[in-house]
C-alpha cells in the first residue's frame, strides 16, 4: 500500500522521504524507542501543515490556537497557497507571577507548493477552534477524467 | 513582550504522553503546552487544545489534582487521501498538583480558538484578627 502511495503519481515521489519518515517515526512508537530517532525531514516552517487531497480539491490543515482570523493572511498562486500571520499572546495583568510559559508568540509564513494547477480564486479558508483548514480546489485539467471504454 | 511577539515562530513538534497503562482505545495522546501564572488571588491556566471542542473537554479538579482532557475527532472525511502528514491528531491530557487550595465553587473555564482558560480563585485565608485587651 506504501508503495502505491509514495511510486503511483511521480509527484508524490518528492514526498518519499517524508513517507519513509513517518513510517520511522510510527515505528518508533511500538517499539517504544524515541531517543533514538534520527532528525526529522520536515519542512521546519511553522505551521506544521497536513495535505490531503480527493479527487477535486486539496486540504490544507493546520493548528493554529489562539489566533484570530484578522491575524491570519491567506495568499494562492497558479499552484501555491501562503499562509502567515502572527501568534500573539496578550500580556496579563501585572503582578502575574509565572510558573510555566510553554505557548509562544511570534510570526510564521510558510509556502505551500501543490502538486498540481489549482484554481486561486476559488481557494477557501476556515478556523474552527483553533484548527485551520484550507480548501483548494483543482484546476479543471488537473482532475481526473472518467474515459469511457468505445 | 514586544520583542518575544515579532520574533519568527519555530516549529514544534507535540509532545507525545507516555502512559504508564494501555488506552483501551487506540490512538496518540499528546500533553498540551500550557502557560500558568499565579496572582494574589488566583492562579490562571491557558492551555493550547486545538481541534477540541467545550463538549469535549474535561476538567476535573480532586485532592489538590488537577486533570485537563480533550477528546477529539478528526475532521477528515474518509475519501481523502494523505499527501503529507506533518503532524498528529491525539488526544490531550495533563495533569497538574496544586499546592493552593482552590475554592471549588469558583473555577471559571473558557475555551477560545483552542485555547483553554482556567481560572483558578484561591480560597481567602484567614484574616489574622487583632484582639485588643479591654481593662474593666
Amino acid at each position: 500500500m506504501i508503495y502505491r502511495r509514495v511510486f503511483s503519481n511521480p509527484w508524490r515521489f518528492r514526498n518519499m522521504l517524508e513517507e519513509v519518515d513517518r513510517m520511522r517515526q510510527t515505528m518508533d512508537r511500538w517499539l517504544g524507542d524515541r531517543e533514538n530517532a534520527f532528525p526529522t525531514l520536515r519542512a521546519g516552517v511553522f505551521p506544521l501543515v497536513n495535505l490531503t487531497e480527493n479527487k477535486d480539491s486539496f486540504f490544507i490543515r493546520a493548528e493554529l490556537p489562539g489566533i484570530e482570523k484578522e491575524d491570519l493572511e491567506i495568499l494562492a498562486t497558479a499552484n501555491s497557497v501562503s499562509i502567515s500571520g502572527e501568534r500573539k499572546i496578550p500580556a496579563e495583568e501585572e503582578g502575574a507571577r509565572y510558573h510555566r510559559r510553554e505557548r509562544e508568540g511570534g510570526n510564521f509564513s510558510r509556502m505551500i507548493t501543490l502538486g498540481a494547477e489549482i484554481q486561486p480564486d476559488k481557494v477557501e479558508a476556515g478556523l474552527k477552534n483553533g484548527v485551520l483548514t484550507v480548501t483548494v480546489p483543482k484546476a479543471e485539467i488537473a482532475k481526473p477524467k472518467q474515459i469511457a471504454i468505445k | 513582550m514586544a520583542e518575544a511577539q515579532t520574533k519568527a515562530l519555530k516549529t514544534k513538534e507535540k509532545q507525545e504522553l507516555m502512559t504508564p497503562a494501555e488506552q483501551t482505545r487506540p490512538g496518540v495522546i499528546f500533553t498540551p503546552n500550557v502557560d500558568i501564572f499565579e496572582t494574589e488571588s488566583k492562579i490562571t491556566i491557558l492551555a493550547d487544545m486545538p481541534g477540541v471542542i467545550p463538549e469535549n473537554l474535561n476538567i476535573d479538579l480532586r485532592d489538590n489534582t488537577l486533570t485537563l482532557m480533550g477528546d477529539i475527532s478528526t475532521v477528515e472525511s474518509s475519501a481523502e487521501e494523505d499527501v503529507l502528514i506533518e503532524y498528529e491528531i491525539g488526544k490531550y491530557f495533563r495533569q497538574f498538583t496544586l499546592s493552593e487550595v482552590i475554592d471549588q465553587n469558583k473555577i471559571d473555564a473558557q475555551l477560545n480558538d483552542g485555547v483553554l482558560r482556567l481560572t483558578l480563585q484561591k480560597v481567602e485565608k484567614a484574616i489574622p484578627r487583632k484582639i485588643v485587651v479591654k481593662s474593666v
